[in-house]
C-alpha cells in the first residue's frame, strides 16, 4: 500500500542541482520526515511534491495517479495540503476568518456568491471544531498577525487541516519557536497523526521532534539520497553521522 | 465595534438621499452631488479590486469610457432610450473587460498596472481616431438622456435636476449594495485570502488567477455602470472619458479616502471633487493641490482620510 511514490526526481536551477535524482515511498497513515544539513535540497525536495515547482525530470505518483504535471490547486484538491517554512497565513484576518475560509474552499465553495444560512452554520460548526483541536479558540478573534508565531503557525496547520488532506507537508513546523511552543506543536502533529490517522511527511531541523515523532526518516544530502530507515537505524547509520558531523566540523 | 458601522452606513445613506436639500444651502449645487455620487461608484469599483483583491488596475477608465460612449451612441443612433443606452454601454464595457481579463490576470503589481495602462490607452486611441463614429476629440454630441417613461407615470431625469440625482443615486445603491452583498459570500472571502497572501490561497485550493479574472470583470462591471452615468450627466462624451489620466484619478480617490474601508472611496470621491471645484475656481492649477494632498495622505495616514477616523474611533 502507497499513498504517495516519488520517481526518481530531479530538480535543476541552471548549473545547480537541488534535488537529484530521489525516490521515496510513503505508505497511508505514516509519518515521514525528511532531514539532512542545509542546503540539502528538503525544501526544494517538498516543492515538487506539492506543486510550488516543476521538477527537471521524474514522476510523482499520488494514490496511484501521476500528478507530476498538475498545477498546485489541483494537487490540493486531490488531497495534498501543505504549510512553508515561513508561515503563510491572511495577517489582516482574524482566526476564525482565516479558517473559515479554507473549510468554505475545501467544501466546494468558492465560487459561491452567495451562502444559504444552513451552509454557513456548518461551516461555523467546522471552524469551532478546528479551534478546538488546536487550542485556538481563546484567541480565535484577534488578527492573525498580532499572534505570537507558535499560533500563526498552528493557525496555517489548521487551515491545512481545514482542506481534510489525504497527505499533509509540513515544511519546518517548529523553526524558530521557544521550547514550549516546540512542544505544544509537537503534540498537536502527534495528535493528528495517532488519532487522526493522517499521513504526514515532515522537514525538521530539531531532533529531538524528529525522533519523538517519525514512524521513518529520510536523509538528504546535497540534493542526494542518503539514507532511510526507522529512528534507531538512522541515529546508528555512520553515513548520516559524517554527513552532520562533518558539517559541524 | 459592530453598532459603529452600522452607524456609519446610516450616516452615509442619510447624507446622500438629503443632499438636494442640504447642498444649496451649504452654497454648493445639486449637480456637484450627482458628479460625487458617479465617480464614487467608479471609484468603489476600483476598489472592489484593489482594496479587496489586493490588484492595481490603472486602465479602469477605459471601460468606464467603453460604458459612457456606448451609451451616448445608443441613444444618438439607435435607440433615444435612457435605460437601453445604459445596457448597451454596461455590454460593451463589461465584455471588452472579460476579453482582455485573460490576457493580463497572470501578471503581478506594476506590470499587472502597466498592461492595464497600455489596454486602457488603445481604446482612448480608437475613440480619437475614429472620427466618423465617435466625433474623435469633439465628442459624441448633438444627444441628451431621455425622461424615463414606467408606464404609469414618468420621471424627468432630463429636466429636473433633483430627479436625475435620485436617478443616479438609485443606480449607485443597487450597486453599492450588490458589491458589498458579493464581498460578504465565500467568493468574496476568497478575494480576500487572495490579497492577504496569494501564495496561501494557492495552496488552499483557490486558482488565483481565475479568481482575479472574474473580481477584474466585476470590478469593470461596475465601472462602466458609473460611465454610462457620467455620459448621461454631460449629454455628451469625449475621449478624456478613457483616457488614462482619468483612471489614476479613480485610484487617488479611493487611496485619498481609505481603500481598506467600504465607503472610503466615496469620502475620496467627495473630497476630490468639492476641492476640485472650490480650487479650480481660483486657480488653473487645482491638480498640484490636490496632489500635495494626496502626498500628505499617504505619506502620514496610509489607509486614506477614513482609515485615521477609524483609528481615532478605536483607540
Amino acid at each position: 500500500m502507497t499513498l504517495l511514490r516519488v520517481e526518481n526526481v530531479s530538480k535543476h536551477f541552471g548549473s545547480l542541482i537541488a534535488v537529484d535524482n530521489v525516490s521515496m515511498t510513503v505508505a497511508p497513515g505514516e509519518l515521514r520526515a525528511v532531514i539532512g544539513p542545509n542546503g540539502a535540497g528538503k525544501t526544494t525536495f517538498f516543492n515538487l511534491i506539492s506543486g510550488f515547482l516543476t521538477q527537471t525530470s521524474g514522476q510523482i505518483i499520488f494514490d496511484g495517479e501521476d500528478i507530476s504535471g498538475l498545477l498546485p490547486a489541483r494537487r490540493v484538491w486531490r488531497g495534498i495540503a501543505r504549510t512553508f517554512q515561513i508561515t503563510e497565513v491572511f495577517p489582516e484576518l482574524t482566526i476564525r476568518e482565516n479558517l473559515k475560509i479554507a473549510v468554505e474552499v475545501a467544501s466546494g465553495y468558492r465560487l459561491r456568491m452567495w451562502q444559504s444560512e444552513e451552509a454557513d452554520t456548518d461551516v461555523k460548526k467546522r471552524v469551532v471544531e478546528l479551534l478546538e483541536v488546536s487550542g485556538l479558540s481563546q484567541s480565535a478573534d484577534r488578527l492573525v498577525g498580532e499572534l505570537a508565531h507558535g499560533d500563526q503557525r498552528a493557525t496555517e496547520i489548521m487551515m491545512a487541516l481545514a482542506l481534510k488532506p489525504r497527505l499533509l507537508l509540513l515544511d519546518e513546523p517548529t523553526a524558530g519557536m521557544g521550547d514550549q511552543e516546540t512542544y505544544n506543536i509537537t503534540q498537536l502533529i502527534r495528535r493528528l497523526h495517532k488519532d487522526g490517522k493522517l499521513t504526514i511527511v515532515l522537514i525538521e531541523h530539531d531532533m529531538r521532534v524528529v525522533f519523538h515523532l517519525a514512524d521513518r526518516i529520510m536523509v538528504l544530502d546535497q540534493g542526494k539520497f542518503l539514507a532511510e530507515g526507522t529512528p534507531p537505524e538512522i541515529a546508528a547509520n555512520k553515513a548520516v553521522q559524517t554527513a552532520y558531523l562533518g558539517q559541524a566540523a | 465595534m459592530k453598532f459603529d458601522k452600522r452607524a456609519g452606513d446610516i450616516l452615509v445613506w442619510a447624507l446622500l438621499l438629503s443632499a438636494p436639500f442640504w447642498l444649496p444651502l451649504a452654497g454648493s449645487y445639486v449637480e456637484l452631488g450627482t458628479r460625487v455620487v458617479i465617480y464614487a461608484l467608479a471609484a468603489m469599483a476600483l476598489n472592489f479590486l484593489l482594496g479587496y483583491t489586493g490588484v492595481l488596475s490603472f486602465g479602469h477608465a477605459a471601460y468606464f469610457g467603453l460604458g459612457a460612449y456606448g451609451t451616448a451612441l445608443t441613444i444618438k443612433y439607435l435607440v433615444p432610450s435612457t435605460p437601453v443606452g445604459m445596457l448597451a454601454g454596461i455590454v460593451l464595457g463589461t465584455v471588452a473587460a472579460a476579453i482582455i481579463g485573460p490576457m493580463i490576470v497572470r501578471l503581478r503589481g506594476v506590470y499587472f498596472a502597466m498592461c492595464t495602462i497600455a489596454f486602457g490607452q488603445v481604446f482612448y486611441f480608437i475613440a480619437f481616431q475614429w472620427f466618423s463614429l465617435t466625433g474623435g476629440d469633439d465628442g459624441v454630441s448633438a444627444w441628451h438622456r431621455v425622461p424615463l417613461n414606467f408606464g404609469f407615470a414618468t420621471l424627468d431625469i432630463l429636466n429636473n435636476n433633483k430627479a436625475f440625482y435620485y436617478f443616479v443615486l438609485a443606480v449607485f445603491a443597487v450597486s453599492a449594495a450588490a458589491m458589498a452583498f458579493l464581498l460578504r459570500s465565500p467568493f468574496g472571502r476568497t478575494l480576500l485570502a487572495i490579497r492577504e497572501n496569494e501564495r496561501r490561497a494557492r495552496f488552499l485550493g483557490i486558482p488565483v488567477d481565475q479568481h482575479i479574472w472574474m473580481s477584474w470583470v466585476v470590478s469593470c462591471f461596475f465601472v462602466s455602470i458609473a460611465g454610462t452615468l457620467f455620459a448621461l450627466m454631460n449629454d455628451f462624451v469625449d475621449p478624456r472619458a478613457l483616457r488614462w489620466d482619468q483612471s489614476g484619478n479613480f485610484v487617488i480617490m479611493a487611496v485619498l479616502g481609505g481603500m481598506r474601508s467600504f465607503w472610503g472611496p466615496l469620502i475620496g470621491a467627495a473630497i476630490f471633487l468639492v476641492l476640485q471645484d472650490y480650487i479650480s475656481s481660483e486657480t488653473q492649477n487645482w491638480m498640484s493641490f490636490i496632489g500635495l494632498f494626496f502626498v500628505l495622505v499617504v505619506l502620514f495616514f496610509p489607509r486614506g482620510v477614513l482609515g485615521i477616523i477609524r483609528r481615532k474611533a478605536t483607540t
